[in-house]
């Protein structure tokens, strides 16, 4: 339990800073419009999407009906909706855990777990449970510092969250480096930046993933095989 | 709050909910039946393609217009990928690029 416990806090450090400097540009925000520590907190906690809580600081400003703010939930995290398919296999199996590993799967924690290599001597479901659970933390503990001191850090953190996006670009070089085939990544990155200018960047998110699970099911025979082949 | 205490916690609750759906929603199709192949098969590769997908999106509000547009996110990004094809540690590149990126945004292109 000790043993996975530090090894998956290794594994956050990177969503530690990221999530730490957003969560506390969060907190100050909502601060600032009049909502204390705990509205932030609990929104943290409950919500648990970067992203999308930044877009409902305009909702809490007024003008949108309950239903609107559902729709555009809806759509903004529509890209939420692919992650799970590859944990389809082992979230079932951690029992009364599955709704919470379920709640934690934000960009950063998919990606992470995502990019666990099975470890000798650790029992990785406990590893995939507590790197949900120490990000979930991160976020949430960074909303509420935001909150209580985020008005004392005078130090300039602009950039800061680039460590998100330095995340994911190592991620993704990790699994150029090792691929059997680099044609996932490059239909992933070429569907993109097509979709980017085609549909506009609050947009384009969702009609690039279902193009890309199109064309990775029209290509399913020669990806099966290149990868199947090199694994013989 | 420019709304009322009750209208703050019905949104923050509504984003909740749906946010909770959408990552809900392939575990509720596929509860409790045999995966189909293709499943599996989206499941195994889709990290792969997500992940250049997720990418672009970060750096989806780079311009074009100014040098101070697009240079920090190319020169960090370049200095995050050699860093790591060097070294292969994930904390040594993070940290350097985005240190990198830091003073790009706050010293070389302010």
């Amino acid at each position: 339990m000790k043993q996975e416990f530090r090894y998956a806090f290794r594994q956050t450090i990177p969503i530690m800073a990221g999530y730490l400097s957003m969560g506390i540009a969060y907190g100050l925000l909502l601060q600032n419009m009049g909502y204390n520590v705990w509205w932030s907190g609990l929104s943290s906690l409950f919500i648990y999407a970067g992203a999308m809580q930044f877009v409902m600081l305009n909702f809490l400003k007024g003008g949108f009906s309950l239903i609107s703010v559902a729709v555009m939930t809806l759509l903004v995290n529509s890209r939420h909706m692919f992650y799970g398919l590859s944990f389809l296999e082992v979230f079932p199996k951690m029992g009364k855990k599955q709704a919470y590993m379920i709640q934690g799967l934000t960009d950063e924690t998919y990606s992470l777990l995502c990019s666990q290599q099975e470890q000798p001597d650790l029992d990785m479901k406990k590893v995939f449970f507590f790197i949900t659970l120490l990000d979930h933390n991160w976020w949430t503990l960074g909303s509420v510092l935001g909150s209580l001191v985020g008005s004392l850090i005078t130090f300039d953190t602009t950039g800061l969250d680039f460590a998100m996006t330095a995340l994911f670009v190592v991620i993704f070089t990790e699994q150029w480096l090792s691929a059997k085939s680099h044609l996932p990544a490059l239909i992933g990155g070429i569907t993109a930046l097509i979709c980017l200018p085609l549909f506009g960047p609050s947009n384009f998110i969702l009609p690039t993933l279902i193009f890309c699970v199109a064309i990775l099911l029209a290509l399913k025979p020669i990806i099966s095989a290149k990868t199947e082949e090199e694994k013989a | 709050m420019t709304i009322s205490f009750a209208q703050s916690a019905a949104i923050i609750a509504i984003v909740a909910v749906c946010t909770y759906i959408t990552r809900a929603v392939p575990f509720l199709l596929f509860r409790g039946r045999q995966l189909p192949r293709s499943i599996i098969y989206l499941g195994n590769i889709l990290p792969t393609t997500i992940m250049a997908v997720l990418v672009v999106y970060c750096l989806k509000s780079t311009t074009f217009s100014s040098l101070a547009g697009f240079m920090p996110q190319l020169i960090s990004v370049a200095v995050v990928v050699l860093l790591h094809v060097w070294k292969r540690k994930t904390l040594i590149s993070i940290v350097g690029g985005t240190l990198c990126y830091m003073y790009c945004v706050q010293v070389l292109f302010l």
